[in-house]
């Protein structure tokens, strides 16, 4: 009984993990579809959400809820800009340009935060209290049930705006052929836009929401982007369920393997399954093997 | 994208003018600060050409290098500092350990292609950082490794910078020569010819699978090599020399310098090891005049400066060409 108790827990806060990571690897997987960019600033909007919460809420005392949205905005708009002054200025430019570009606005981020609020770790207050829920035997915070919530919400909005309005099913057309959907009269570059938009606004809430639980500094997006990552690969860099998918399973079997194995491999053990996915099924878990044009 | 601009004729003779050069340079440092941060160039050139080697000749991308630098130099300063074992036999069992680590897992990683081959790397890369981290009892865990000894021949131990600099740049010379000559080769040959298609070289008959593990085990031996270099020159290592940022950094040097040129490989290394010690005087803010820096340069030259230098040159000159005239309006 004991050893299922502690699976149901190590289970619970590793499906809220692997929520966060899914809505990395979806912001991933968005901006690759739309650009053929791997944005390795995607972890530093995550970090953002956080910082900006914070010092909305505890340095100029906001409230809580408006803090949030400042945050949000706040790094969408960073977001947004980077797009303008570094991705968009480059026509022609070869994917990989494009991705060292990334790198470096992920290390000016990560330098400005620095700067702006200093090198230690702080936690964001709970959303609602600190009494954990007792569920089988397993406890859970409030928190975890709000990480569920907001995560849903962010997936079935983001499904809704992706297979019913036109800007998302002009983004999706962009993904399949660019020329084509410019000659249909898309706006490729507005939809780059987008995606940036859309990417940043959804790694700020992933931030947000994990904030209180794991604490939040001017570095925690490196390892956060790398996981997303790694859940859009399972899922085969989709830009649905196959990469959410894919972050849930690394957060369960990452939360598995540190309590039932070893704390200090838990970020390898993300890896292993990875590599472990990749060698069996070189395009992804949910990845559909693609024949290759000539 | 090709590896080599000239013939071969003018590639031996630019190498030799590159030789020239490096040998001579510390006459004018007379020593001091600068030539102990020159040996830092020689051991990032190693990586760096190595990286090229498989990112510019071969188009396979990789984003854990720094785990084949990493193990060289754990491999030598384990083997010296904990079981007192020669130096030089050490590089050599580290650089062998190296290559047939590379072999083994290039099979599965280099069936993969594009972003996935980017993220195995990747992975890869962090899995062997946190085996450095947490092998505590073996290499010291995060606070590191120390007590390894300099390499040293006939009676002269390589204990101070203008040594080291010789030593480390004679391997970075050796590393330079055998890439030029490996691309002028049929090896070279056919690895551009995978870069291109790699179903056309199939059907030419090139054994494309085990081409790229062959590279790849090369790219990692070279690697191999700067790390136990690293390990006796600066005689003391820690896990962060050897993550995920180094990886990137890595990266950052073969396309600043310019994709594909060995000698862009080298231009990289120096500017990005460079740049910081200048920032230096910016403090904390040198991180983010280093994003700014890295931003800039990839923006506006992304060719890689071997052809953004040139190509700035010119249009300076053309612009002041055309400027002067309209001066002497005024």
């Amino acid at each position: 009984m004991e050893l299922f108790e502690q699976l149901l827990q190590y289970t619970l806060s590793g499906l809220s993990t692997g929520a966060i990571y899914a809505l990395i690897g979806l912001g991933f997987a968005i901006i690759y579809n739309s650009t053929s960019i791997i944005n390795f600033a995607q972890g530093e909007f995550v970090m953002l959400g956080g910082m900006l919460t914070l010092f909305f809420h505890i340095t100029l005392g906001l409230y809580l809820p408006l803090a949030v949205v400042l945050a949000v905005v706040v790094a969408t708009a960073v977001g947004a800009l980077f797009e303008r002054l570094a991705i968009s200025p480059l026509k022609d430019a070869e994917p990989i340009i494009l991705v060292i570009i990334t790198i470096g606005g992920s290390i000016l981020i990560r330098g400005v935060a620095m700067l702006l609020w200093g090198k230690d770790t702080h936690a964001l207050p709970m959303f609602s209290g600190n009494e954990p829920i007792i569920l089988m035997g397993a406890a859970m915070m409030p928190q975890n049930l709000w990480i569920f919530g907001i995560t849903l919400i962010i997936i079935t909005a983001n499904r809704f705006f992706f297979h019913h309005s036109i800007s998302g099913k002009a983004m999706r057309a962009c993904s399949v052929n660019r020329i084509a959907s410019r000659l249909v009269g898309i706006d490729v570059k507005r939809m780059m836009l987008f995606s940036f938009v859309i990417s940043s606004a959804m790694g700020a809430a992933a931030g947000i929401i994990i904030a209180p639980l794991t604490m939040t500094s001017y570095d925690v997006g490196v390892m956060l982007g790398l996981k997303g990552f790694c859940a859009a690969i399972i899922g085969g860099m989709s830009g649905g369920m196959g990469t959410v998918a894919g972050g849930l399973i690394v957060g369960v079997l990452e939360s598995l393997g540190a309590g039932l194995i070893s704390s200090g491999y838990k970020d390898a053990i993300a890896f292993i399954i990875l590599l472990i996915i990749l060698f069996i099924r070189p395009q992804g878990l949910f990845g559909k093997g693609e024949a290759e044009r000539v | 994208m090709k590896f080599l601009e000239g013939s071969m004729k003018q590639e031996l003779a630019k190498f030799f003018v590159f030789a020239a050069a490096v040998f001579t340079a510390p006459v004018f440092f007379k020593g001091g600060y600068i030539v102990n941060v020159l040996v830092f160039v020689g051991i990032y050139t190693i990586l760096a050409v190595a990286l090229n080697l498989l990112l510019g000749l071969a188009g396979q991308i990789s984003l854990g290098q720094a785990a084949f630098f990493g193990l060289g130099a754990y491999i030598s300063g384990v083997l010296t500092a904990t079981h007192a074992a020669n130096p030089w036999v050490a590089m050599v069992i580290a650089a062998i350990a190296v290559g047939i680590i590379a072999f083994v897992l290039g099979f599965p990683i280099l069936k993969l292609k594009g972003h996935y081959l980017a993220m195995a790397t990747l992975g890869m890369g962090i899995i062997v950082y946190i085996i450095f981290n947490e092998t505590v009892d073996i290499t010291g865990g995060p606070s590191g490794l120390s007590g390894i000894p300099n390499l040293s021949i006939c009676g002269i131990i390589f204990n101070t910078d203008m040594k080291n600099y010789y030593l480390v740049w004679s391997f970075a010379m050796a590393t330079i020569l055998l890439s030029v000559n490996l691309s002028a080769s049929r090896i070279g040959r056919a690895l551009r010819a995978l870069h291109d298609s790699e179903v056309a070289a199939r059907i030419l008959g090139v054994n494309v699978r085990l081409l790229k593990v062959q590279i790849f085990t090369i790219s990692g031996i070279f690697s191999a090599l700067a790390g136990s270099l690293y390990a006796h020159t600066v005689q003391f290592i820690s896990p962060a020399s050897f993550g995920f940022n180094v990886s990137i950094e890595l990266l950052t040097m073969v396309i600043i310098g310019g994709l594909g040129s060995i000698y862009g490989s080298f231009l990289g290394a120096a500017i990005l090891t460079l740049l910081p010690e200048l920032f230096r005087t910016f403090q904390d803010y040198d991180i983010v005049v280093y994003g700014i820096v890295l931003i800039v340069i990839t923006m506006f030259m992304p060719g890689g400066l071997v052809r953004g230098v040139p190509l700035l040159a010119r249009f300076l000159l053309a612009k002041v060409k055309s400027g002067l005239p309209s001066e002497k309006r005024v």
